[in-house]
C-alpha cells in the first residue's frame, strides 16, 4: 500500500478557538491509482493534502507514507520526502517569478542534488512531455496560466516521483485549458504514477478512478467510478 | 548542497532590487570607508611623527629644566631657570660622563622678526656650533652658527626654509638681513627642510649664536634646554644616568627625587607621541566601529524585510525539498555578499579619501595589508553575524504557512 491515513486529524488553535480542518479521516491508496479528493470550500481538502504531501504533521491519527510514519520525521527528513517521493501541482501555479520555465523545472533537481549537466536535460525532457518544447527560456511572465501550469506539472515531474499531488490543478484555468491538463495527469498515470487530485469541479473529478469526498472536515464518501471520463477527443 | 547554484541565485535576487541592494550595502561602505581611512591615516600620522623625532637627531637625550615631579607645574616662574650654559659646558668637560658625545646647550624662545617688508612672529633657538652635530641639520645654502660667532656675540643668523619662503620668497635670504626683536642680524645660511608639522616644526626657526640670544635679544642667563647625542644606541640608558648623577651632584642635590632638571630620551619621547597618536587612531576606529555596526544593523533589516516578501518563495522552495541548512545558505550568502560587495567598494572609498587627505596635509600615504584584511574579514563577518537571524528565520518558515502568505 502506497498510503495508508489512518484517523488522520488536524485542528488548528489561534488564541481560545479551535479549527478542527480534518476529523478521524481513513483511506487508503495503492501504487498507480488516480484518485480525486473532492468537497466544498473550507472542507479540508487543502489541508488533507498538505498532509498526504509531507507539508505537514496530523494533530492525532498516523500517516504511512510507503510504510513510513511521516509524523515521526524531522523537518529536514520531510524535505527530503517530499522532493523525492511527491511532485506538487498548486492551483496558483507556483512559479518562481523572472524565472526561465527551464529553472523552475530544475530547483527540485538542484535541492535534490542531480548533477547540473543531467538538470538539464530532464527539465528538457519534461517540458518537452507537456508541450513547451518551444518555451524553455520563458519566463513566468511571458507564459498564459495553461502553460504556467504545464510548467508546474514538468516540475513536479522532475525528480521521478511515485506521487503527483494536485491542489485544484484546474481552478485558474479556462475549461479547455483544464481538459488539456487532464489529459496530461490521466497520461502520466497511465505511465504509472499515482495521481492524488483535489478538486471541487465534478467535471474533472469524473476522470479520476476513485472519488474520496469530504464535508467539514470529514470523509463523506468513498467509492471507486466505475467509467472514468474519457479524454475529449477534437 | 550545490553552492554555484546559490550565489548564482543570490546574484540574481541581489540584482532584483538594485536600488535596495545599493542602499542597504551604503552603511557598509560607510562604516568600513571610514574605518580604512582613520586606520590608514592614523598610521600615517603615527610614520610621520616617528620620521619627524628620529630626524631631530640620532641618540638624542635632552635635558629640560624643572623637576620630574611638578608635572604640571613645570611651567611655574623660578623652576625653569635652573639650567645654565656652564652646566652644559661642564657636562662637555666631565670626564665622568663618558657616553656622551655632544653637548647643544639652547635657549629657545619666541621673536618678533622683520625684515622691511614682511613681520611675523617666529620661534628662534639661540644655540652654539655643536647644535648642528646634536641635530643632524644639513644646510641647503651657507653656513650654520659656529662657536666663535658664539663667543664673539656676532648679530648673525640661519634661518629654517619656511622662515625663508616667508620672509624672502624664492630670493636667496644670505647675505640679507633681518631683525629680532629690533636687532639686525645678517643671515649666514639656511637649512635643509626637514619636512615637519605642526608646532616646534624645525623648518619654522631662527637660529642665533646663543650667547647672542641670551644677553642682547632676550636678556636671560638660563638655557631652555640642553640637547645631548650618546655616543650610540646602546648607551642611551648609561649616558643619561651618568648626566643625571653628575647635574644632581653639580647642583648639590643629594636626593633624585628632588631633582631640579629632567631628562628625556628620544624612545620617551617617541613612546609618548606614538601614545598620543595610537590613543587618538583607537578612538576614531571606535566611532567607525559603530558606524560599522549601524550598518550592519542596516543589513539585519533589509534582510528581514526579503525575508518577510519572499515569504512564499522559501515555502515553495522548502516543498520542492529545500532542507533548512539551504535556505540558511541561501539567505546567509546573500548578507555575505552585500557585505562583502559593501566592504570591497568601503575600502576604496576609504583609500581614496585617506589618499586623499594624506595629499591635502603632506601626510605620507600608508596603506596596510591587515587593514584591507581586516576590511574584508569584518564585512564578511558582520553579513554573517547580521545575516545569521533572517537567515534562521527564513529556514524556520512552515511550508504551508509560507504557501498560503498573501
Ligand atoms: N493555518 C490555519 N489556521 C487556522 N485555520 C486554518 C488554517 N489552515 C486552514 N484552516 C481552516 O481549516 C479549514 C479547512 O481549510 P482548507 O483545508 O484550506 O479547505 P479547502 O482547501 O477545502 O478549501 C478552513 O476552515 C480553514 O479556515
Ligand atoms: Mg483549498
Amino acid at each position: 500500500m502506497l498510503i495508508q491515513a489512518t484517523r488522520l486529524t488536524k485542528s488548528y488553535k489561534s488564541g481560545l478557538t479551535e479549527t478542527v480542518a480534518l476529523e478521524d479521516v481513513s483511506f487508503d491508496i495503492k501504487t498507480g491509482e488516480f484518485v480525486a479528493i473532492m468537497g466544498p470550500s473550507g472542507s479540508g481538502k487543502s489541508t488533507l493534502m498538505h498532509m498526504l504531501g509531507a507539508l505537514d504533521t496530523p494533530t492525532s491519527g498516523t500517516y504511512l507514507l510507503d510504510g513510513e510514519d511521516i509524523s515521526t520525521l524531522s523537518d529536514d527528513e520531510l524535505a527530503e520526502i517530499r522532493n523525492k517521493k511527491i511532485g506538487f501541482v498548486f492551483q496558483a501555479f507556483n512559479l518562481l517569478p523572472r524565472t526561465s520555465a527551464l529553472k523552475n523545472v530544475m530547483l527540485p533537481m538542484v535541492y535534490g542534488g542531480v548533477p547540473k549537466e543531467k538538470r538539464t536535460d530532464l527539465a528538457t525532457k519534461y517540458l518537452r512531455m507537456v508541450g513547451l518544447g518551444d518555451r524553455l527560456l520563458h519566463t513566468t511572465s511571458q507564459l498564459s496560466g495553461g502553460q504556467m501550469q504545464r510548467v508546474a506539472i514538468a516540475r513536479a515531474l522532475a525528480m521521478n516521483p511515485s506521487i503527483i499531488l494536485a491542489d485544484e490543478p484546474t481552478g485558474n484555468l479556462a475549461s479547455v485549458q483544464g481538459e488539456e491538463i487532464m489529459a496530461i495527469f490521466k497520461k502520466l498515470n497511465a505511465e504509472g504514477h499515482t495521481i492524488i487530485m483535489i478538486t471541487h469541479e465534478p467535471d474533472i473529478a469524473a476522470h479520476a478512478e476513485r472519488i474520496i469526498a469530504i464535508r467539514d472536515g470529514r470523509l463523506i464518501t468513498n467509492r471507486n467510478n466505475k467509467s472514468p471520463k474519457e479524454r475529449k477527443k477534437h | 548542497m550545490d553552492y554555484f547554484e546559490l550565489l548564482t541565485s543570490a546574484v540574481e535576487a541581489l540584482t532584483l532590487n538594485k536600488l535596495r541592494t545599493a542602499l542597504a550595502t551604503l552603511g557598509i561602505i560607510i562604516g568600513i570607508g571610514s574605518v580604512i581611512a582613520l586606520v590608514s591615516l592614523g598610521q600615517a600620522s603615527q610614520a610621520s611623527v616617528q620620521s619627524q623625532i628620529e630626524s631631530l637627531g640620532a641618540n638624542l637625550l635632552t635635558v629640560l629644566p624643572g623637576s620630574q615631579n611638578q608635572g604640571a607645574l613645570r611651567g611655574a616662574p623660578g623652576s625653569t631657570e635652573t639650567l645654565t650654559y656652564d652646566d652644559a659646558k661642564a657636562i662637555a668637560a666631565s670626564s665622568q660622563i663618558p657616553d656622551i658625545s655632544a653637548v647643544s646647550p639652547e635657549y629657545q624662545s619666541r621673536a618678533q622678526v622683520s625684515t622691511g617688508q614682511t613681520n611675523s612672529n617666529v620661534q628662534v633657538a639661540g644655540v652654539t656650533g655643536m647644535y648642528e652635530t646634536v641635530h643632524n641639520v644639513s644646510m641647503a645654502e651657507g653656513t650654520f652658527i659656529t662657536d666663535s660667532e658664539n663667543q664673539s656675540l656676532a648679530k648673525v643668523a640661519v634661518i629654517g626654509p619656511q622662515v625663508a619662503a616667508d620672509l624672502f620668497g624664492t630670493a636667496s635670504p644670505v647675505g640679507q638681513t633681518l631683525r629680532l626683536n629690533g636687532i639686525s642680524f645678517t643671515i649666514e645660511g639656511v637649512t635643509v627642510s626637514k619636512g615637519g608639522s605642526g608646532f616646534q616644526n624645525p623648518d619654522n626657526i631662527v637660529y642665533i649664536p646663543l650667547l647672542t640670544a641670551q644677553q642682547q635679544v632676550f636678556g636671560v642667563d638660563y638655557l631652555s634646554n640642553i640637547s645631548l647625542s650618546a655616543k650610540s644606541q646602546s648607551v642611551m640608558t648609561s649616558a643619561e644616568n651618568e648626566v643625571g648623577y653628575f647635574l644632581l651632584a653639580r647642583h648639590h642635590l643629594s636626593d633624585p627625587s628632588k631633582a631640579d632638571f629632567s631628562i628625556l630620551s628620544q624612545s620617551d619621547i617617541l613612546g609618548a607621541a606614538s601614545q598620543v597618536t595610537g590613543t587618538f587612531t583607537s578612538l576614531l576606529s571606535g566611532i567607525a566601529a559603530i558606524s560599522l555596526l549601524v550598518g550592519g544593523i542596516g543589513i539585519m533589516n533589509i534582510m528581514l524585510v526579503t525575508v518577510t516578501e519572499r515569504t512564499r518563495e522559501i515555502g515553495l522552495r522548502k516543498a520542492l525539498g529545500a532542507k533548512k541548512k539551504t535556505i540558511v545558505s541561501q539567505f546567509l550568502i546573500e548578507a555575505v555578499i552585500l557585505t562583502l560587495v559593501g566592504g570591497l567598494l568601503g575600502m576604496l572609498l576609504g583609500i581614496a579619501v585617506s589618499y586623499g587627505i594624506s595629499l591635502l596635509i603632506s601626510l605620507p600615504f600608508v596603506l596596510s595589508l591587515s587593514s584591507i584584511l581586516l576590511a574584508l574579514t569584518v564585512s564578511g563577518g558582520i553579513g554573517i553575524l547580521f545575516g545569521w537571524y533572517p537567515a534562521r528565520k527564513a529556514a524556520s518558515l512552515s511550508p504551508i504557512e509560507a504557501l498560503r502568505y498573501e
